[in-house]
């Protein structure tokens, strides 16, 4: 799950990380009275979860608070990559002197954390790792003993930060570290860590991404969810515990398991059909998750057949099969379905669907290449 | 003979009682693997199944001599349920468990190796020595005994494969879920030693997804230390970067975990990859 800048920046202050003054606004009205209350120049900063805001024209300067007002009525009128902006950050403007990029991740091959720091700030870090790498440090942190200080100097020093803000780079690394296993992070990134023209260190901008499995335990977190940032299909999904993923074909995929999911999505496109979704419906769903599945997946204009692939282990074939009559009579679709059914009670999953119009297949290739065949001919 | 698992082991499982653990056990118990022991704090002295519950780790290996661990522990109570295990001087656990914190799974991993322990899973199928021994949840009719070696981040997938290779006249030593999780015990390479030394595996199918770059480093292994011939098959070509997909390991991020990468690793490492599952026997011949 991924945080907006403003929350992540409130999880660094409470963790002792200077920060901009500054508030969130969802009117170009309260955007001028925040930039009143601050004085001076601030910053008009969309809050939506995607990258490079800044170039699609998503942060602006402005000069006074009727400049603010007028800046931040066109950045909440604006759409970037697909997304609606409905809020602003107004931050005070910082007097930049030189931007440094900070963050903490997982390093899934190390099984550590990572901590990463390059004196290259205010860029994508993964744009500097193929335009600079050498200007990228990284220090592994032993997960039982949490960051040292002289890790935090091994980093200061790597990346040539001057020795007069040591104390204050040491501060906000022990900051970054705890809000990053604080609240179970994937990624806690500072970017950029800028040191102002008046010698201080603050976090301009920042973002956090949590560990879904770990949001049981924080449940102030898992409040700050934003579901205005995802697909009314995306929210369905987690609220039946399915895992679902929109794609851009016509061909609905339900599947259980994620590897076979995936595996059904490339022996469709295999077969010259593209996948209109991923969607695992988990190890033992009952009947009204089935329903729920394809309730989802129906909600998609442009799906022109679905193909739904079981092989029950945990998973009961039946219950699959009442999920599916029991969607059936509640969508009165159209579309054609095509069902392969494997495993766990096989035979009454099938003899239920026997009285549904179905299109039934024995292997994977077989039900692919139905499913994509129904779908030409749909279209 | 057979990897990790076989008629020697005395299996323990953690969260017994619960409704997995029991539906599984009873499913284990009548493939004819010996599962000796229970542990469910709070419930030592009942008897399950005919098997015997304890309060704790230590005294279930005491008094059955269980060799090896099986956890169907909710997430939020795995950690400890596994550094009890080890710290009864266990070598082999095995956690289904799904849903498990990365962070958690960092200092679990990190434990267990300094204890000497080998770690399968979690968010895994766990283990099917056809024939012998099922430690986990694989679908046990679906398997015959025989001489292909199984490694797979994916369960369903899995048994996709085994189905495929025993509906082919080709039976499994043993099929090894290693779990879908970015941070795990046992890995490709682990497995692919082992079946490398076993006598009784004389080819192997290792199916993997997007994410990381586990596959990659399992094909510079084959390529310098393979003797057996391996058929791989990837999963998560038409995945999108940036997206998760159900497995928490299986996301392409800043450009890293893409399946073509994987298929040309290992491509380059003679191994052949199928381009769909159901491919995989004809590729074995």
């Amino acid at each position: 799950m991924k945080l907006h800048e403003y929350q992540s920046k409130l999880l660094f202050a409470k963790n002792g990380i200077p920060i901009p003054r500054g508030r969130v606004a969802a009117t170009a009205r309260e955007a001028r009275d925040i930039a009143s209350e601050l004085g001076g120049r601030v910053v008009i900063k969309s809050q939506v979860l995607v990258g490079g805001r800044g170039k699609a024209g998503g942060i602006r300067l402005a000069k006074s608070p009727s400049d603010a007002e007028d800046l931040a009525t066109q950045v909440l009128s604006m759409t970037i990559k697909g997304l609606p902006v409905r809020k602003v950050l107004v931050d005070e403007a910082a007097d930049i002197h030189k931007e440094i990029y900070f963050g903490i991740t997982n390093d899934r091959a190390a099984r550590r954390p990572v901590v990463i720091a390059s004196s290259e700030g205010g860029v994508e870090i993964e744009e500097v790792a193929r335009t600079d790498p050498d200007k990228i440090v990284r220090e592994h942190i032993d997960p039982a003993l949490g960051l040292r200080d002289y890790e935090i100097r091994n980093i200061a020093l790597a990346i040539e930060l001057p020795r007069e803000h040591w104390r204050a780079f040491e501060k906000i690394a022990h900051g970054l570290y705890n809000t990053y296993t604080q609240t179970d992070a994937t990624l806690a990134e500072i970017n950029p860590l800028v040191i102002t023209g008046d010698k201080r260190l603050v976090a301009l901008d920042g973002k956090i991404v949590l560990d879904d499995n770990a949001l049981y335990r924080h449940l102030d977190l898992a409040e700050m969810r934003d579901l205005d940032e995802e697909s009314a299909q995306e929210t369905e999904a987690r609220k039946y515990g399915l895992s679902y993923v929109k794609l851009d074909g016509e061909i609905g995929c339900m599947v259980n398991g994620a590897g076979l999911a995936m595996g059904t999505m490339d022996i469709v496109k295999l077969f010259g059909g593209a996948p209109a979704n991923f969607l695992d419906i988990g190890g033992g769903a009952q009947a009204d998750k089935v329903t729920a599945a394809l309730r989802i997946i129906l909600s998609d204009p442009k799906v022109r057949a679905v193909l739904i692939n079981i092989f029950g282990g945990i998973t009961r074939c039946d219950e699959v099969a009442r999920g599916i009559i029991a969607a059936l009579a509640e969508l009165k679709t159209h579309v054609p379905m095509v069902v392969r059914l494997v495993g766990t009670n096989e035979a009454e999953g099938r003899r239920l669907l026997a009285d549904a119009n179905l299109i039934t297949a024995a292997s994977l290739a077989d039900a692919a290449q139905k499913a994509v065949a129904a779908a030409q001919r749909a279209g | 003979m057979s990897i990790l698992v076989n008629k020697d082991t005395r299996l323990l499982v953690q969260g017994m009682t619960g409704r997995e653990g029991l539906f599984h056990t009873k499913q284990m118990i009548a493939y004819g693997t010996r599962v000796v022991a229970g542990v469910t704090p709070g419930k030592g002295g009942e008897w399950v199944e005919g098997v015997p519950v304890f309060d704790t780790v230590k005294a279930a290996v005491d008094s059955t001599g269980a060799n090896c661990a099986i956890l169907f522990v909710p997430a939020r109570f795995a950690p400890d349920a596994m550094y009890e295990s080890a710290d009864a001087g266990l070598k082999l656990i095995v956690t289904i468990t799904e849903n498990m914190p990365v962070q958690d799974m960092m200092r679990v991993r990190q434990y267990l190796d300094q204890q000497g322990v080998r770690l399968v899973g979690p968010n895994c199928p766990g283990l099917l020595t056809p024939g012998e021994a099922k430690v986990g949840i694989i679908p046990g009719h679906v398997a015959r005994p025989g001489n292909v070696g199984i490694v797979a981040r994916s369960g369903t997938l899995t048994y996709e494969v085994i189905q495929a290779l025993t509906a082919s006249g080709m039976g499994q030593s043993t099929c090894v879920g290693i779990g879908g999780d970015p941070v795990k015990g046992m890995n490709f390479i682990d497995v692919l030693e082992l079946f490398n030394a076993d006598p009784l595996t004389d080819r192997v199918v290792l199916i993997g997804e997007i994410g990381g770059n586990d596959e990659e480093q399992a094909a510079d292994y084959i390529a310098d230390h393979m003797t057996k011939p391996v058929v791989a098959f990837i999963a998560g070509q038409t995945a999108p970067p940036g997206k998760r997909m159900g497995h928490a390991g299986a996301i392409i991020e800043g450009g890293s975990g893409l399946a073509a990468d994987k298929i040309k690793a290992l491509l380059a490492a003679n191994v052949r990859v199928a381009a769909h599952p159901e491919e995989i026997p004809s590729l074995l011949r």
